[in-house]
Parts: C-alpha cells; structure tokens; sequence
C-alpha cells in the first residue's frame, strides 16, 4: 500500500544548525499517527516542510505518490493536504462562516469569481454551515472570530483544514493554550474526524497523543529517536530518559 | 559616498529598529542647513559645523523621537510610512518658509578646496575628503555594532524587545540613542554633502528613492551592505553619466529592479 | 472596516445611504455651477483613490508608486491626442487603460514577489523611471514644460467640453459611477472576500490553496487600469498634462486624501478627496505656506489618533465608543 504521505531523508539546516537530519516517515491513509519529542526537537519545522512554507535543504517529499518536493504550498493543497496552525491562523475580524467559506470556495474554485457576489454562492456558504455544524460552531456563524472564546477558535481552525477536504491533515497542537473545559470538546471532534483522512498530530499533551494515536513517531534534535505503538512508546526507556521531567502521564 | 553616509543612518534605523522612516532624508535636510548656517552666517570653522550639523540633528531626532515615533514603534507599516511622509510635508514647509526655494551657499574652508594628486591623477580634494571620512564612519559604526555592548544589546532589542527588557536592557533607551545616532549620521551627511548635492526643500522627497534604493540593496540588518551599493551605485551613476548621459538616472533604477529580482532581501540582507 | 457586510454572510443589496455620494454630486452640478471645474478634479480624485483603495485598503499593499499609473494613464492620452491626433475620448480612455493595465502586470508580477520597505522603494523607483522618461523624452512629452496642445472630440459626437466644466464634470461622474459600480461587485464577491483574507491573514491564505500572487497581480492590474483612466480623465477635463502628474507630492497627497476618508471602506475614497480639495481650495490660496504644513500636521494626527480616518471617527461615534 503506498503511503498519502511520505518524505526520504528530509534535512534542513539553518547554517551551522541542523534543526532536520535524515527523517523517514510514512503515513497511510486512515492513519492515526503522533509526532511527539521535547521543545525544540524540530516539530513544528517538518511540519512547515511538509505543507511547503519551507524548502528542505536536502531530501524527498511525496504525497499521494508524487514528489511534491519542489511544489509549492498551494498546490499541495490543491492535492489534498491540509494543516492546523499552532497558534491561530484565523481570520479574526470575519465571521466564522467566511472563515471556513474562503478554503470552500478555494477548493471549489470558486474563489476568484469576480461578479456575483459571494452571498450568493449557496453550495459553498452551505457546506460551510453543515462542516460548523457538525464541530458544534453552528449557532456562531456570524460572529466574528475575535469574539470567540479560544477553545472555539481552535475549533475554526480545525474547521477551516477540513473545508479542504483534504486526504492528509496535519494538526500541530490542536489542543494547546485550551482551558481543560473546552478542550474535550475538541477531542471529540477528533475522535470524530473522517476515518479514510490520514492525520498526524503533533502534541505535548500525553493524554491526547494516547487516547488519540495509534502510532507514534518521537522526534528528538530533528532525528527521529524511535517509532511505534503507543504500547511500545510507553515503555522505550530511551523515551522516558528524553522526556525526564518533562513527562505527563504514560 | 555622501549618500552612503546619510543612507546608513537609515539602514540602521530601519533595519536595526525595524521602523519605516521615509522622513530621513528630512533629518539630511536639517543638518545640511545647520552645517551651511553655521559656516556661512555664523562663520563657525569646518568641523565646528559639521559637528553642530550632527548633535543639531540628533537632538531634533530625539524630540521628535519621544514625542512622535515611539507611539508608532507597533503601529504597523502603513502607519509607519503615513507619519513620516506627514513629517516630510511639515518640514518642506518649514524649510520653505525659513530658507526660501534656493540652497544656501556653502563656504569650504581653503584647506579643502582645490585638487589632490593620488595615485598619479588629480582628484578634488573634497571628494577626497568624503571618502576617507565616511570610510571612517563605516569602521567606526561597525565597530560599534559589532564589538560593542552597545550594538549587541540593540541586536538583542530588536530580535525581541519584550525579552530584552527582561534581561533588563533599557529598550526606550537604547531605541532613542540609536535613532538619535541614525538621524545623527543623516545630518551629518547632509551638511557633508551639502556642497555637491544641494540643500533645498525638496531635498526629502527628491532623493528619498535614493536613500532607499541605497538601503533596500544593500540589504536591511546590514551596514556593509548599503555601503557597498552605495559604493556601486554611485560608480554607475558616474559611468553612466560619461557614456550615457541621455538616459540619467534611468538605468540606476532599471539595475535596482534587477538585483533585487535576483536577491529579494538585497545583496547582504539578513531579513527583508 | 465593516467586514460583516461584504463577504459570503453579507449583503450585496445597495443600501439607501450608498446613494448619498451622487445625490450630493448630482445637487452639486445644479446648485454650485461656478465650482464644477473643482468638482471635476474631485471627481478623478475619487476615481484615483478608489484605485489605490482596492490595493492598499483590500489588499493591503502598501505603495507609493500609484502615480505611476495615473501619469501614464495622462501621457498616453494626451500623446495620443496632441502628437497623433487621436481625439475620441473614448479611445484616449481605451488606450490610457490599456497601457496602465499592461504596465501594471509587468510590474505587479516584478515587484508583488517583495513585500513592505523593497515594495515600496520598487513602487516609487518605477515611478522615478517613469518620470526620468517624461522629463528627458521632451519631443514626445514636452518634458518640463508639459504637453499642451491636447483636444478632445465632442462626446458621442455631441458634448463638447465647455468652459463652465459642465460637459466634463456629468463625463466624470459617468465614468466614476461605472466604476463605482464595477468595484463594488468586485468587492462583495468571492475576490473580494478573498482579498480580505490576503489582508487579514497572509499565511493562511497560502495554507488554504490561494495562489496570493497571482491573485494580487490581478487586483494590482484591476486597480492600475483605473488609476490609468483618472489620469486620462485628468488630462481631458485640463487638455494639458505636466510632469506633477508624477510627482511625490501627487501621490503623498492622494495617500492623505484617502487615509483622512478612511482605508478599506470604499466610502472612504469618496469623502476624503472631497474634504481634503474643497479645503485646499479654501485654505491653499489663503495661506499656500501654511498648507503644506497643515497636511503633513494632519496626516501625523490622524495617523496617531484617528487611524480610521473620518468614517472611521463616525463609526465610533455611531457605535457609542466601541471600536470598530
């Protein structure tokens, strides 16, 4: 079975500081796959080279089977990829519809229509309000993002991925900064995401990465330090010895 | 190379502080008028000028610092951008009012007039002049930028101000001096260069391009770098000027556009 | 800026008080007649304003290079009139539109792959080209002496510029209306909701598939023909075109005039150029040194109190203190 998501021996380094070296992942669709490691240890960087914000210095990504390498980042949305940011990249001022609306119509191609005006366009202003629906955002529609509490907001941002329909997802600490009441909420809509998406998520929050994952990569230094189960994760003592102190819950 | 003096103020506010300052070439303005006053009206000596040209200049800077920019340190760059050309109006205006339309007479002092023979050619004496002074000025700042407290704690500043002023560097502080040295080194410039490059009320505007061709080239963040391109510049500006002269400044502009399609963040740019 | 109106929740039904601008213009042209050669230049400042609007208020690119456009929008027409002796005016306007069209896409492609300090010295060192080739190119442009000698034919045939401006000014105002209307559908569309986004959030906007350049190449264009066509206007309403037309002073003005109406709100566009020229005809030739500095004193006032401009201050005052 090939894999939604690849990358061969993906680099990057910033001068003298290597922040990516060597990593080999794979991601099949259906996946539910972690990428854990301690601050610093180059998460969020193979994340932005994943989606195409930063260009490697060295090795392959492929997603859907094709070298996506050299593509840039709108077009490996084109192709089915979408991500979650770790702090907020909304819309502030719109209305939540409009935020989810702008991916809608990008996917539609509808977006660069010049004449009707985009009130009119019901099947996108429609999917919008039944994606809203199903996280729970249905009744604030028409708020405007900035007055939504922030477990809220990270739920737009979530929203705002899946609007893409995308094949792969990738959720960089989806639940981070949440107050612990609203971020079940969240789970939830997790544990509810479509199952033939492939998602990585990258996480701090034990809890999280083991109710959610079924396989878990460990991230450290930009090397990966191991891969597996969360079974096996739990009890690497090599992991444990990384995250000494810094452990939540195993 | 006066250019490369006034525009390196600019590059170490706008690319040290991060602010868009479109008024320093009124900064330029001010210290030329200071510096022919002072000689021409005042009769003062050459660096005695000179020397009024700069701290003239950085004291405004620093009034208009306090009162004025430190509102818009986080305002964005439209709003940036909007002030200083509203200080450019207000001071065209001044300048207008105060000096008239016709630039001052500028009086060199005996000893920098004339020719100078280097290198078995004449060259002028006070191009001469300029040249080893700004070349001075360029060691000076990068000594002070480089190996200083100073200019590593205005690095740190600008990297992340809330983290400086947690490691208990005065950012109000340090901000006001560094603009005040910016400016400072504008005045200087422009009462330097005041005798080849007049010093009129559309003085600002007039060569603000150029301040920001010099800046935007050279690359922000750096001080070799506009110096260079000012450097290059101005022996393009010359050469083209002798073989050329139909298409003036035309080419300087169309080779701008040219570099920096090549090397967006200019040619020693360590951020856009 | 009232996002809540345009955009896929909003409401592209003209409201009554969208009327207002052309119920003034229309009372104006009846009952102020000896001041339509003043209403004229408000007219194409609008226009012009309207132009930077959509790409510095919706797009939020910030440029000093507009008068670009507008200039060559003016030479275009008033070369092709005085040294070709094409005198429609709609094929002046035409040809003014097209080039400025095509001049923006050449260098929106260049100069939209920077962003804020190279953008703006890119827009402004375009413009100085242009201006170097004004100046030294004098048998074409009539360098510093400007270009006169311009005639435009009768309007359809039949409306011959007359010296009150009366011709001129319902040609204006004809021209803006069409282009009032056509930005207006632009704004309320999905471009419009996506130039929205572009501003309020760059990086999501990539991360949601939009190919942000060349969208912004687009909307550059879009804004670069009208700026073309208010020169042309500009040209046709003075017969006479000079080399202000490209100047900084030309473009630090219209940027004043819109940021006292107010950015990102078309309106803005509207009131600004009205306030700021019926007060410089006012105030210029009373006291012309004092004006300059007025300007610039103004333009730092607003830019730190009032940054919404004066539909942004009534705005406030309307919502009872609550920012907008």
């Amino acid at each position: 079975m090939t894999p939604v998501l690849e990358t061969q021996k993906l680099c990057k380094s910033f001068g003298a500081l290597t922040v990516a070296q060597n990593i080999d992942f794979r991601l099949y669709a259906g996946d539910r796959h972690a990428l854990i490691g301690p601050n610093g240890a180059g998460k969020t960087t193979f994340v932005n080279m994943l989606m195409g914000a930063l260009a490697p210095s060295s090795g392959r990504i492929h997603l859907g089977g094709e070298d996506v390498t050299r593509v840039r980042q709108a077009q490996r949305v084109k192709r089915g990829l979408g991500r979650t940011f770790q702090i907020n990249a909304l819309f502030k001022q719109l209305p939540v519809l409009d935020n989810v609306a702008l991916g809608i119509a990008e996917r539609r191609g509808e977006a660069p229509h010049m004449w009707r005006p985009a009130s009119s366009h019901r099947e996108v202003i429609q999917e919008a309000q039944e994606l809203l629906s199903t996280l729970g955002l249905g009744d604030d529609a028409r708020i405007p993002v900035k007055d939504l509490p922030y477990g809220k907001q990270r739920l737009v941002e979530i929203a705002i991925a899946l609007g893409l329909s995308p094949k792969v997802l990738l959720l960089d600490e989806p639940a981070a900064g949440v107050p612990s009441m609203e971020s079940e909420r969240i789970l939830k809509v997790l544990d509810r995401l479509p199952p033939e998406i492939a998602i990585l998520i990258i996480e701090h929050d034990m809890d999280l990465v083991f109710r959610f994952a079924r396989r878990i990569t460990v991230l450290v230094q930009g090397e990966v330090l191991t891969e597996g189960a969360p079974g096996e994760i739990a009890h690497d003592r090599r992991v444990h010895q990384v995250y000494l102190g810094e452990q939540h819950h195993a | 190379m006066i250019l490369y003096v006034i525009s390196v103020g600019l590059s170490v506010t706008m690319g040290l502080m991060g602010f868009i300052n479109l008024a320093h070439g009124v900064f330029a303005m001010a210290g030329g008028y200071v510096f022919a006053t002072s000689l021409g009206r005042l009769g003062l000596p050459f660096p005695v000028a000179l020397v009024a040209a700069f701290l003239f200049t950085a004291l405004l800077s620093i009034a208009l610092e306090r009162l004025l920019y430190s509102r818009l340190y986080s305002a964005g760059e439209l709003a940036q951008v909007l002030f200083t050309i509203g200080l450019i109006f207000m001071s065209v205006a001044v300048a207008r009012a105060l000096y008239g339309t016709l630039a001052p007479p500028v009086f060199l002092p005996d000893y920098l007039r004339g020719q100078v023979h280097v290198l078995g050619r004449d060259f002028p004496t006070y191009r001469v002049f300029i040249i080893v002074f700004s070349f001075l000025i360029i060691l000076g700042l990068w000594f002070g930028v480089e190996r200083t407290r100073w200019g590593a704690m205005v690095r740190a500043a600008v990297d992340h101000r809330a983290m400086a002023q947690s490691v208990g560097i005065n950012t109000r502080l340090l901000f006001t001096l560094t603009f005040a040295l910016g400016s400072g080194l504008a005045g200087l410039g422009g009462g330097l260069g005041a005798d080849i490059i007049a010093v009129q009320p559309s003085y600002p505007s007039e060569h603000l391009v150029f301040f920001l061709i010099v800046v935007a080239l050279g690359g922000l963040g750096s001080l070799r770098g506009p110096f260079i391109a000012a450097l290059l510049l101005g022996i393009a500006d010359t050469a083209c000027k002798y073989w050329v002269p139909e298409l003036g400044a035309f080419l300087i502009y169309a080779a701008t556009i040219g570099v920096l399609l090549w090397r967006p963040m200019g040619l020693f740019g360590t951020r856009v | 800026m009232n996002a809540n109106l345009t955009g896929y929740t909003g409401d592209p039904r003209i409201r009554l008080t969208e009327w207002l601008p052309w119920i003034v213009a229309a009372a104006a042209f009846f009952l102020l007649p000896e001041y339509l050669a003043l209403g004229v230049r408000i007219l194409i400042f609008i226009l012009f304003a309207l132009s930077l609007d959509l790409i510095l208020g919706y797009a939020g690119i910030i440029t000093l290079g507009h008068s670009a456009f507008f200039g060559l929008g003016a030479y275009v027409a008033g070369c092709l009139s005085a040294k070709a002796g094409v005198s429609d005016p709609f094929v002046q306007l035409a040809a003014a539109a097209g080039a400025a069209g095509l001049l923006g896409v050449l260098t929106g492609a260049v100069i939209l792959r920077t962003r804020a300090l190279t953008l703006l010295m890119l827009t402004m060192a375009i413009t100085s080209i242009l201006l170097e080739i004004a100046n030294k190119w004098t048998s074409m442009t009539g360098g510093a002496d400007g270009l006169s000698g311009v005639t435009v034919a009768p309007i359809l045939g039949a409306f011959k510029f007359d010296l009150f401006g009366r011709v001129a000014f319902i040609y204006c105002l004809a021209a803006l209306f069409v282009a009032w209307l056509l930005v207006r559908r632009l704004i309320y569309s999905p471009f419009g909701a996506m130039l929205t986004g572009m501003r309020e959030n760059t990086m999501r906007m990539h991360a949601v598939g939009a190919p942000v350049y060349m969208r912004l190449i687009a909307v550059y264009t879009i804004s670069a023909v009208m700026a073309g066509v208010a020169g042309a206007l500009l040209t046709q309403t003075n017969q006479f075109v000079g080399l202000n037309v490209l100047g900084f002073e030309l473009a630090g003005e219209l940027l004043v005039m819109l940021i006292l109406g107010g950015v990102g709100r078309i309106y803005g566009a509207f009131v600004g150029p009205v306030v700021y020229l019926v007060v410089q005809d006012y105030l210029a030739k009373q006291f012309p040194e004092y004006w300059y500095f007025g300007i610039g004193f103004i333009l730092v006032l607003v830019v730190i109190f009032a940054p919404g401009g004066i539909l942004g201050l009534l705005d406030k005052i309307r919502l009872g203190g609550r920012s907008s």
